[in-house]
């Protein structure tokens, strides 16, 4: 190790109670950044997850433009099979077809417009929370069988109760008109009013034959594994499609792109406290350091005199800032990773969330660690710390050797 | 060849509104090899003469030579090179690093003039032994006497093998015997390293030791003497 390493290194120990605390609050600081971007993180795929979980999925295949204008005619053909292939050649059983349509629900005394999605009842709930909703009945069985779930508003709107019977009216593929008649075999309750009272759900067979859909429906849902595997996922699909159908594949981003904007402004919010935080933290270092340049103006004068330039000592005073940096960096990973690591694997709920649970959501939050959130905190803390050592640094740069020698 | 020379040196301080003349046209040449005594009673300008040889401070008129080189129209840098390569210093305080011990107060100023790690610690552990500080390399300064510690800033000092040493009143914290045996190393190193010494004391015991002896009052020379002809 060379002597101005190790002089940096012993001077930073002159004042031992000092180094500490400063480390202290380097420490304390970094194991709360990492604990609070862990949280948000892990927040923020909580949230992306409950809002996919019940009908979006991460990833669904859609005819090109229908994500924008829902017509009944931009369809997918063959779309179970097209879903059957996709999971049998990605080994993934978290894929399903859809159709989609908008049509008049009546009972005896009320009609109301709802979105009536045709879902394959086999592999709708390995897509979808919506069927672990139901709250009265149960989930569809047949793919064919003349069945609708329907939301507890809706429900409630149309004045129905399970084994009532529904009129179904709307526009065919072809043109024609779809009438139907369903009956209710289970009653969701999403805690989304919205869905709870525009959307009903029957057995894709039966969607195709009422909406002459000609075997085709709208959307092949397919969820991943984890987010983060997305990306990845929606590649191998697209590079399954067949060339000539004009089929995209939509992530959940393109899908539901307030989502990402909402993210996105909580971020803002949140990285404006951190950065206060950072802040305050850069303040304790640059006030340890201004007080150990003053203490020592004195011996920057006679090392000057030996032959030192200012600038050498400038950059002693940053090599002492980064070991202090370093240390509380070192530190703060270690411990935050730990005790963030207690968090990931128990995770910790509070006052209110338990009500999830009933919403078939998680009642507990669960951090993301991960290389972001372990180090992107601390390293910022470590930049700060640079930043904040500029000022004393740049004060020993102008020192004159006699005036400095001459510092009480 | 002089080590160092001086022609119509000025300085002025300013004290509050007042100026003060540090140096008022000093003039002064001394050969390599030399061996000089400033005295002066106090603010008679021998460490202000001091400092502007060294470079540590600027004169505001005259030209000040080391080793055949201006130095008194160099910019920061080079100044610090020049002091680096050609001069040392010895201060009353000793003033060395407390962090670092003897050997490394010595190495440290060979690490900024470049030298490698094994020449460094090999030349240092030499200076130190001839100085007197043998099986004490590795002590803090904390840990040794004024005389030790000034041992170790006479060792620093000539450990860049200077054109000059200059020292400002380098006995003034030491008792009379230690001073003695740190005048008889400073002779040692004069007579068999060729190093040039110009001191500034008030110390009859150090001038005793010198070749030369130069009074000064009020920042002027008023007497140059030959102590060896005399």
């Amino acid at each position: 190790m060379s002597i101005t390493f190790r002089l940096a290194w012993r001077n930073i120990w002159r004042q031992p109670r000092r180094t500490w605390l400063t480390v202290g609050a380097l420490v304390f600081s970094n194991i709360l950044l990492i604990f609070l971007i862990s949280v948000q993180l892990g927040t923020y795929l909580m949230m992306i997850d409950n809002t996919l979980a019940p009908l979006t999925g991460h990833l669904q295949v859609q005819y090109e433009g229908y994500k924008d204008d829902q017509r009944i005619h931009q369809a997918v053909p063959a779309v179970r099979g097209l879903a059957a292939d996709i999971r049998e050649r990605l080994s993934l059983e978290t894929i399903a077809a859809r159709g989609a349509a908008f049509a008049l629900t009546s009972s005896e005394d009320r009609t109301y417009g709802v979105q009536i999605i045709g879902v394959e009842p086999e592999f709708e709930p390995r897509i979808s929370t919506l069927p672990g909703l139901i709250k009265e009945g149960r989930f569809l069985d047949d793919i064919n069988a003349p069945e609708i779930v329907i939301g507890a508003v809706l429900a409630r709107n149309l004045r129905v109760q399970l084994g009532d019977e529904l009129t179904i009216l709307g526009s065919a593929r072809d043109g024609s008109f779809a009438a139907t008649v369903v009956r209710i075999v289970g009653i969701f309750e999403s805690g989304m009013v919205e869905l709870d009272r525009s959307f009903a759900e029957i057995p894709l067979g039966f969607f195709q034959d009422t909406f002459v859909m000609d075997g085709a429906g709208h959307t092949v849902v397919i969820n991943a594994q984890n987010l983060f595997s997305v990306s990845t996922l929606q590649q191998q699909v697209q590079a399954l499609l067949p060339d000539m159908e004009g089929l995209v594949v939509h992530d959940w981003d393109d899908l539901q792109p307030g989502l990402r904007q909402a993210i996105q402004a909580d971020l803002l919010g949140a990285w404006f406290m951190y950065g206060v935080l950072v802040i305050l933290v850069a303040f304790s270092v640059l006030n340890t350091q201004l007080m150990s340049v003053l203490e020592r103006t004195r011996e920057f004068g006679i090392t000057m005199s030996l032959g030192l330039t200012s600038g050498r000592l400038g950059w002693l005073i940053m090599l002492e800032t980064a070991m202090i940096g370093l240390l509380g960096l070192g530190l703060g990973v270690f411990l935050g990773g730990l005790v963030v690591y207690w968090f990931t694997v128990n995770g910790f709920t509070y006052p209110g969330l338990e009500l999830a649970a009933q919403f078939n959501l998680p009642d507990r939050i669960y951090p993301n660690l991960n290389s972001i959130s372990l180090l992107v905190g601390p390293c910022i803390v470590f930049l700060a710390s640079l930043v904040a050592a500029v000022y004393p640094a740049a004060r020993v740069h102008f020192l004159q050797p006699v005036q400095a020698m001459r510092a009480a | 060849m002089y080590a160092v020379r001086c022609i119509d040196v000025r300085k002025i301080y300013k004290q509050g509104d007042e100026d003060v003349i540090g140096l008022n046209g000093v003039s002064i040449e001394v050969e390599e090899g030399g061996f000089v005594c400033l005295r002066s009673p106090s603010g008679g300008g021998k460490t202000t003469l001091l400092n502007v040889m060294g470079g540590l401070d600027r004169p505001d008129s005259g030209e000040i030579w080391i080793a055949g080189k201006r130095i008194d129209n160099l910019s920061k840098a080079p100044l610090a090179r020049m002091r680096l390569h050609r001069i040392g210093f010895v201060f009353q305080a000793y003033n060395l690093i407390p962090v670092l011990t003897a050997r490394e107060n010595v190495e440290f100023v060979m690490q900024v003039q470049g030298v490698s790690v094994v020449d460094r610690k090999k030349r240092s552990l030499e200076i130190l032994s001839e100085v007197g500080l043998e099986g004490l390399e590795d002590r803090r300064p904390a840990k040794m006497s004024g005389g030790q510690q000034q041992r170790v800033a006479v060792a620093r000092a000539i450990a860049s093998n200077p054109a000059i040493v200059l020292a400002d009143e380098p006995t003034a914290n030491l008792d009379s015997n230690t001073a003695r045996h740190l005048m008889e190393l400073f002779v040692e190193l004069n007579q068999h390293r060729g190093t040039t010494f110009v001191i500034a004391t008030h110390d009859q015991m150090v001038m005793s030791y010198a070749r030369r002896l130069i009074r000064m009052l009020d920042g002027k020379l008023v007497e140059d003497i030959d102590q060896e002809a005399v």
